[in-house]
């Protein structure tokens, strides 16, 4: 292998992450000297970089084709996209999680610096060209993840959670790893370019190639929560505090479609028949158990976990065409589900209060008679999840459903369709809770400051407006890939 | 097509449903004005809905104030409405249901009023976006939000067993339309568009075919509802509160009948001829079993409920004898069995409307449905006693109401089917008679049952306009069904021919 001359990268298509980096150390270095109890520096320069940076996205990637440090970081829309979906779902869990940290006592400024690394390793994954700077990107998001986990240091459920998550997920790793380490052998290159044209092109070596894939499909579907690399998912999402799990279930679910992308969907097309049958397996297994179990779940945050899998189930469908429509459709589906998910946990902090997680489903019994606003933030959410026309949630499961019947696979539309009928059941439960029920007690109370409730309502009623008007969202994501 | 020049179906659509987000928006200390507004909101729109009949041009069958503007433009789908002969009474019907429904609700509901009225608002507007899509995706978007505002009604203002009726309610109509869109996504796989019209003809193999008329199928036959799946609809009507129940009978039962006509038969024609024997076999037992359950019912909704789908089984057998007519006969009597479900659909709008109505009148001074508890009605409600009595004697199809017409075309056309089906369906005059009459003669006729009944007020002028409006449309449609049938003919020429051409070929 030859040494390529040195050139000097162009920085200026990496600056997200230039900016995101020294911003994150920024608001370290500001949080130290700053004297506020409540944080209230760190959380506004957070917030200020978390914006700012989706602008910097968008100038600086959006319809660029390029590539820049030796072919290993590579802008593209699709990159625009995954990233700007990141940092507006790390944004909304910052501005939900104010009132809840401060509630608990872990309001700390670490809690947005490491926050904004975490945000920072999304945004290397899905900017990926070369195999090293994707495992640092996931690795980078990983170890941040498992901090996150366990910020609340004294719960023994956050602790398990975190150290499950933590074994589990160094596993994973080195799942993918082990998978990457074979693709080098067989290929000699690290460049996922250079990778897939091996992967059309190669033949004797055929057997190791696909050795290599199913461990890093393996990882890669760890990173999702894909049934059966499912075990972490719930305890992680009953144990974290809630806006950690915010940021798993939703910033790190996109940054997950981002490295299929990258690494399989993109990168080993060319080994498409070869995948295309794990994936389909890993997508039947997950809408079928996901469902099952989430039927029986009261508490609300098993729940989404739960029915996670179904929904991952979908984004795989979505993966398992492999036409430039599934894939569109699938990073449709992860960033309309995130935003879907973003605003239940709002929700689930909006009502949460010292020493009440409000995390029972029965917690939410007549909420329409304490605030008719957010019942109805509650049904849209829930009709949006079972995928009913009118909220967003409908066009992600159609255009999936699309993507599949035009690959032929007719067989796995109607078995998910069916599974979206269960999942209505669950999820009607809780509309229920909020409309039918009337009030135990004083009921459920929505308090939180103005600001937080108004990106709440704004955050809910996005799901209408794009249920109504999806036309630009889906322009959005379907150009990353034509 | 017939472009129009202003865009009156999305009036129709996005009125009600703005307006029903303003009566949301007025909060729940508002009532009056919240009804108020809903009253002017549904007025309008069914003053506006009149438009549709004095602009339609009678005579063609093409799609009329058609609206195509792009939607999804990076998939393709089109905000593409329209109506024909068959949609468009469907629309009148729906915008004259809500009005009525709207005053009937005036003062009866306590609870959140402004968020009832919303319901019913939100879902006009939908119901009427189901009838005039003419592009599937927008045609399946209207068609499964329906079911949220329903699902509300009943849930928050139904009976004891709301909940387990409304979920159930909920999910049956849920399973049935998921399979549906699997369907439609194939079929525009198929045809490269989603436009409805697209898909006629295609020339699918037979096999293909059966597969999506059975997907068809489950989510229409859930809706009418037919026998087996209709037994959500029992529940679901006995909960709902008045106003749901008939929303629910006079529009939302349309709706699947409304999916035979435009998909079931023109789409897939092939699988319609093969599979008729199903569906005369499945719309005769409704007609013939129904009426005989509906006969034993000791709850008058429940009743009412049943003879629904009874009656409902008129308009499946009539949509689909015509096969056996075309092969035996050649067949105008084709058009006359189409004419007949369509009228009979129509007609039977106005009819459960009323019924239920009746049914809640009584509800509402009484506070129970059982028949055993009435008796001698008449004699302290003599006004009411003659509605109950005229729509009752509409729901046994005595001639002159509009009950007669619809049945009467569908049996003379079953009689070039085959005269068994004609037999049996025939029945129905019996059984429907006995069911209706019977519980007239328990419920007004007779002593006066106990102190409650004898306590009863007549009904007030709020009830009185209600009930004349619809007294009216059952009768008028009963004596002068010509210009229904005039508007419809064009279109179910054009429909039957399709049907012929691709299905017997």
């Amino acid at each position: 292998m030859t040494i390529d001359a040195f050139e000097t990268p162009n920085l200026l298509l990496a600056l997200p992450e230039i900016w995101l980096l020294a911003m994150a150390c920024v608001v370290l270095v500001v949080d130290l000297y700053s004297s506020d109890r409540d944080h209230g520096p760190a959380f506004i320069l957070a917030q200020i970089t978390l914006l700012v940076g989706i602008g910097i996205t968008m100038i600086t990637q959006w319809g660029v084709d390029a590539t820049t440090f030796n072919g290993s970081y590579v802008a593209d829309s699709l990159a625009a996209v995954l990233k700007s979906a990141i940092l507006l779902l790390v944004f909304l869990g910052f501005a939900y999680s104010r009132d809840y940290m401060r509630d608990r006592g872990l309001l700390r400024g670490e809690f947005y610096m490491l926050g904004l690394f975490c945000v920072l390793g999304m945004m290397v994954t899905v900017s990926a060209g070369n195999l090293l700077t994707l495992y640092l990107g996931v690795e980078l998001m990983s170890l941040c993840l498992y901090a996150l986990v366990a910020f609340d240091r004294d719960s023994p459920t956050g602790s398990e959670a975190a150290m499950k998550y933590f074994v589990l997920g160094a596993l994973a790793s080195g799942m993918l790893l082990y998978g990457m380490s074979m693709l080098y052998g067989v290929t000699g290159t690290l460049e996922l370019s250079a990778i897939t044209q091996a992967a059309a092109e190669m033949d004797e070596h055929r057997l190791l190639f696909l050795f290599g894939l199913v461990f890093m499909v393996v990882g890669v579907a760890f990173k999702f929560g894909a049934v059966p690399f499912h075990m972490w998912v719930p305890d992680v999402y009953q144990g974290a505090p809630t806006p950690v799990t915010l940021v798993i279930a939703t910033a790190s679910k996109v940054a997950a479609v981002g490295l299929f992308l990258r690494l399989i969907g993109e990168g080993l097309l060319p080994l498409l028949e070869s995948w295309q049958h794990m994936v389909v397996i890993l997508a039947v297994l997950s809408l079928i158990l996901g469902n099952t179990i989430a039927l029986v779940q009261t508490n609300i945050k098993r729940m989404l976990a739960y029915s996670t899998f179904n929904h991952v189930g979908f984004i795989l469908m979505g993966f398992v065409a492999g036409t430039p429509h599934g894939f569109g459709a699938a990073t449709f589906y992860a960033v309309t589900y995130a935003l879907t998910v973003a605003a239940t946990f709002g929700l689930i902090m909006l009502l949460a209060r010292k020493g009440f997680e409000a995390d029972q489903i029965s917690d939410f019994k007549g909420l329409n008679e304490r605030s008719p606003l957010f019942a109805f933030v509650m049904l849209l959410l829930m009709i949006s999840l079972t995928g009913i026309p009118g909220t967003v949630g409908f066009y992600a499961k159609w255009m999936v459903l699309k993507a599949v019947v035009e690959a032929g696979f007719v067989w796995l539309a109607v078995l998910a369709v069916i599974g979206a009928v269960v999942g209505a059941f669950y999820y009607l439960r809780l509309v229920r809770y909020c409309y039918f029920d009337k009030p135990e007690g004083e009921g459920p109370q929505p308090d939180g400051s103005r600001g937080f409730q108004a990106v709440l309502a704004v955050n809910g009623l996005a799901i209408l407006w794009f249920g109504i008007f999806p036309g630009s969202l889906v322009a959005v994501c379907m150009a990353a890939f034509l | 097509m017939l472009e129009s020049s202003w865009p009156l179906l999305s009036l129709l659509i996005w009125l009600p449903i703005l307006g029903g987000v303003a009566v949301l928006l007025l909060g729940e200390q508002r009532a009056s004005q919240g009804r108020m507004l809903a009253l002017v909101v549904s007025g309008l729109t069914f003053l506006f809905s009149l438009l549709l009949i004095t602009g339609f041009e009678r005579g063609t069958a093409a799609m009329q104030f058609v609206e195509l503007r792009p939607w999804v433009e990076a998939l393709n789908v089109n905000y593409h409405l329209g109506v024909d002969g068959i949609s468009m009474p469907l629309i009148i019907l729906t915008t004259f249901s809500t009005v009525l429904v709207v005053i009937a609700g005036w003062e009866r509901i306590a609870y959140k009023p402004n968020l009832y009225m919303a319901c019913f608002l939100i879902m006009e507007g939908i119901v009427v976006g189901v009838f005039s899509a003419l592009d599937v995706i927008l045609f399946y978007v209207f068609w499964e939000a329906v079911l949220v505002p329903m699902f509300l009604i009943i849930g928050i203002w139904g009976g004891k067993e709301r909940i387990y009726a409304t979920i159930k309610f909920f999910l049956y109509t849920f399973v049935g339309s998921v399979l549906m869109l699997v369907a439609l996504v194939y079929l525009q796989f198929q045809a490269g568009s989603f436009a409805i019209l697209d898909m006629y003809g295609l020339g699918l193999p037979l096999a293909t075919q059966v597969w999506l008329f059975i997907a068809f199928l489950l989510a229409f036959a859930i809706k009418v509802p037919m026998w087996p799946v209709h037994t959500w609809l029992p529940d679901a009507h006995v909960q709902a509160p008045t106003g749901g129940s008939v929303i629910l009978a006079a529009i939302m039962l349309k709706i699947g009948g409304y999916g035979f006509v435009r998909f079931s038969l023109p789409v897939v024609p092939e699988a319609s001829l093969a599979l008729d024997w199903l569906m005369i076999t499945l719309s005769l037992i409704a007609v013939v079993y129904i009426g005989l359950v509906a006969m034993m019912q000791q709850d008058m909704k429940k009743l009412v409920a049943y003879s629904s789908i009874a009656h409902m089984g008129f308009v499946t057998l009539g949509f689909f004898i015509i096969f056996d007519i075309v092969l035996r006969t050649g067949g105008s009597g084709a058009l006359l069995a189409l004419g007949g479900g369509m009228v009979q659909m129509i007609s039977h709008g106005f009819i459960s409307a009323a019924m239920f109505l009746c049914v809640g009148v009584l509800y509402d001074r009484m506070h129970t449905r059982m028949i055993r508890d009435y008796g001698g009605v008449g004699h302290r409600m003599p006004l009411f006693a003659g509605f109950f009595v005229l729509f009752a004697m509409a729901n046994a199809g005595l001639p002159g109401t509009s009950g007669f017409v619809g049945e009467f075309m569908v049996i003379l056309a079953a009689f070039q089917a085959n005269f068994w089906y004609a037999f049996l369906a025939g029945t129905t005059l019996i059984l429907g008679a006995a069911y209706s009459l019977w519980m007239i003669k328990r419920v007004v006729y007779g002593e006066v049952a106990n102190e409650k009944v004898s306590a009863l007020q007549d009904i007030d002028g709020r009830e009185k306009i209600v009930l004349a409006a619809l007294a009216v449309a059952v009768l008028w449609l009963g004596i002068y069904p010509a210009p229904l049938i005039e508007i419809m003919e064009p279109s179910l020429q054009q429909l039957l021919d399709n049907v012929i051409d691709h299905g017997i070929g």
